[in-house]
């Protein structure tokens, strides 16, 4: 009988220490931390980072344990091979799921690692095409895709701009050349003519040449496929020639350092697309930023939302399933369908955001006002 | 016509860039024969220095002049850069100096890693904006042909730093110094020249240089970032090789010639191989002719004595 009760006791004691003891589930979040475009990297971090602080605070229980998750944050430098490197040293280190990467040009190949070992992967920002085409089931992304985004640019070059002639330059990076051809379809489609179709890198600074080649062939618009870190500089040296084109770019240049880049140089004929909605249209985007600004002590660049929703849609799916096992649930964060930042976070079938959508902005008065 | 005048202006303007950055490496590899990896690096160094200066007289001083404050963030900016390159000269170069030369090669590129990282967590991640003080308003010289005061301002900077260089090489008693070091540092110690001192300096000036070209830069494209000096690095490398690396007239030619290339490559490739080729592969005219004057003048365009030499 005493023996009994000590028993009990003992196991009464194991129970209460398995209760106390917390569970951790780490999160691996990918973006390149040094290099060109590290501002918008930190920023996809701080997103992630954000939803997973939210649901510590909150104090989550997944199969009868709490839970406390934990962001791995890497950097991949913005660089494919790096980026499959770290994908594996994620995988390796036992993540249940991955918010990354950044460019479409190291999502695509790290997806593929990150398929094979089942971990379910959500990029908040790549918006290549083929990375939902490829056939992978853990793949997902929260912002609309180029074929969506090159389409409502090319609509809005000939449309609204009347654009008969259309200058096309790319930075070659997968994300660039992607978004540069949905619209250059896009554009033929609607009856522009492409004057000039011209390449740099994601590296550059200086443009003058092929900008000197464009002004030659007098285009209505120029159109660029890249990141803010050469659309800045572009803008300026642009002026610099005396080129008057109207400038579109897509969201890679949608951003406020865009605008601090391009100092003087940028006026109301600089135009972006942005996939999803404007910051302050989001349904939590005003309380987002304010906590954001609280939290990291600096302004949200553009996809820390995304980022945000992509964390916090594994977590729904985790709480779901009851299970923090990829395998099992996978199936919850198909189904999605949570109210998020940016709007409701639910797939479709390639794992694409249903319903993604494309703003347009105009330069107006220091700032992309949407149109 | 104006589009072809409008590349020769480009490929100038970039060429001078080019060349500015170029006369450092070139300098420090003529006496050391050590290819200064991390002077890319101290060309960033240079930018954000003389940003941060520019920042806090703006600050201070809101109704300065533009040119007075240009020239006093030059002056922090230089002293910065040299004290930075004596440091490295110092602790990473000097004990390596008898080292096998694949040492302070790889040490080289160390430095340049660490002077990178160390910007990054000073300046942080994101784009400076750089204020351009000198105008950026473009004259058109000739109907159609655009060039800014800034761009004049670097053609003239960069010609005329070679122009002081070879002069204190040539003329100077601490440039015949500089050349008996060069020739045979252990030989010139014994005839009385204090070489540690020598190639201190040699360091010190190169990142004088170096400051410069940053502010030039920067100036130019109006903007300033951690990461800023690796390409300039690069190319710089490439003309400094081209012209003949450790002549300084060399770097000043070699880019010269491989702005224009550049600028040309990016303007003419596709006409010139009936759309075969487009401006992605403008890099592979570079060095196309690269490959071609070191096959034919494996010393570069201006270039002597290399034979012996990393």
């Amino acid at each position: 009988m005493k023996q009994t009760v000590v028993a009990l006791a003992i196991m009464g004691f194991g129970l209460s220490v398995a209760q106390a003891q917390e569970m951790v589930v780490k999160l691996g979040s990918v973006a390149p931390l040094t290099g060109t475009i590290s501002h918008l990297g930190k920023d996809n971090e701080n997103g992630a980072r954000l939803a997973v602080e939210d649901a510590n605070s909150k104090g989550i229980t997944i199969g009868g344990k709490k839970v406390k998750f934990e962001l791995m944050g890497e950097d991949d430098q913005a660089d494919p091979r790096t980026g499959t490197t770290v994908a594996q040293r994620l995988v390796d280190a036992g993540v249940k799921g991955v918010v990354g990467h950044l460019n479409s040009g190291t999502t695509i190949p790290a997806s593929r690692i990150y398929n094979q070992a089942g971990v379910p992967m959500i990029s908040p920002s790549a918006t290549n095409p083929t990375l939902t085409r490829q056939g992978y089931k853990a793949v997902f992304r929260t912002i609309a895709n180029d074929v969506q985004q090159g389409g409502v640019l090319g609509k809005f070059i000939v449309g609204p701009l009347a654009a008969k002639t259309v200058a096309i330059i790319d930075d070659r990076t997968a994300y660039g050349q992607g978004l540069a051809d949905e619209t250059e379809k896009a554009v033929k489609a609607g009856g522009g003519k492409i004057v000039a179709r011209e390449f740099t890198t994601d590296k550059a600074t200086d443009f003058n040449a092929i900008l000197t080649k464009i002004r030659g062939a007098k285009p209505d618009v120029i159109f660029f496929g890249g990141m803010d870190a050469q659309g800045g500089p572009m803008l300026r040296q642009l002026k610099q020639l005396g080129v008057e084109a109207k400038f579109v770019t897509g969201d890679g240049g949608c951003s406020p350092e865009m605008i601090k880049l391009a100092g003087d140089s940028i006026g109301a004929n600089a135009y972006c697309s942005m996939a999803g909605l404007p910051l302050e249209k989001m349904p939590g985007g005003t309380e987002f930023r304010n906590r954001y600004k609280a939290r990291f002590n600096t302004d949200v660049q553009i996809y820390s939302p995304y980022a945000y929703d992509a964390a916090m849609s594994m977590i729904k799916a985790m709480q779901a399933a009851n299970s923090t096992d990829p395998a099992k649930y996978l199936p919850e964060l198909k189904k999605s369908n949570y109210p998020g930042v940016t709007g409701t976070v639910a797939f479709d079938d390639l794992g694409d955001i249903k319903d993604g959508a494309v703003t347009m902005y105009q330069f107006k008065a220091g700032t992309w006002a949407p149109m | 016509m104006e589009i072809f005048l409008q590349q020769i202006v480009n490929g100038l303007v970039v060429g001078s860039v080019y060349a500015l950055v170029a006369l450092g490496y070139t300098m420090v590899y003529g006496i050391l024969g050590l290819i200064n990896f991390a002077h890319g690096d101290l060309v960033m160094v240079g930018a954000l220095t003389a940003l941060q200066t520019m920042m806090f007289l703006m600050g201070v001083a809101p109704g300065m002049s533009p040119i007075a404050m240009l020239t006093l963030s030059l002056l922090v900016a230089i002293p910065v850069c040299m004290l930075l390159a004596f440091t490295m000269e110092r602790l990473a170069y000097r004990p390596l100096r008898n080292a096998p030369r694949l040492a302070p090669l790889i040490t080289a590129i160390g430095v340049s890693f660490l002077l990178q990282t160390l910007a990054m967590i000073i300046w942080g991640r994101n784009y400076h904006t750089f204020p351009q003080l000198i105008s950026t308003t473009p004259i058109q010289p000739i109907e159609g042909v655009f060039i800014t005061p800034i761009q004049i301002t670097i053609i003239i900077v960069s010609a005329l730093m070679m122009a002081g260089l070879i002069l204190l090489v040539t003329k100077t008693k601490l440039g015949r110094a500089m050349r008996a070091t060069a020739e045979n540092h252990r030989v010139a110690a014994l005839m009385g020249v204090d070489t540690n001192m020598i190639i201190a300096l040699t360091f010190v000036l190169g990142a004088a240089l170096a400051a410069v070209a940053g502010v030039m830069f920067a100036s130019n494209y109006g903007i300033a970032h951690y990461g800023m000096g690796f390409m300039p690095g690069l190319k710089a490398f490439t003309a400094a090789v081209l012209g003949g690396i450790g002549n300084l007239g060399g770097a000043m030619l070699g880019g010269i010639v491989l702005g224009l290339v550049e600028s040309f490559g990016a303007g003419y490739i596709e006409q010139a191989t009936f759309g075969f080729l487009n401006s992605s592969y403008q890099d592979i005219f570079a060095f196309i002719i690269l490959g071609l004057v070191l096959i034919f003048k494996p010393t570069g365009l201006l270039g002597e004595r290399v034979s012996d030499r990393a």
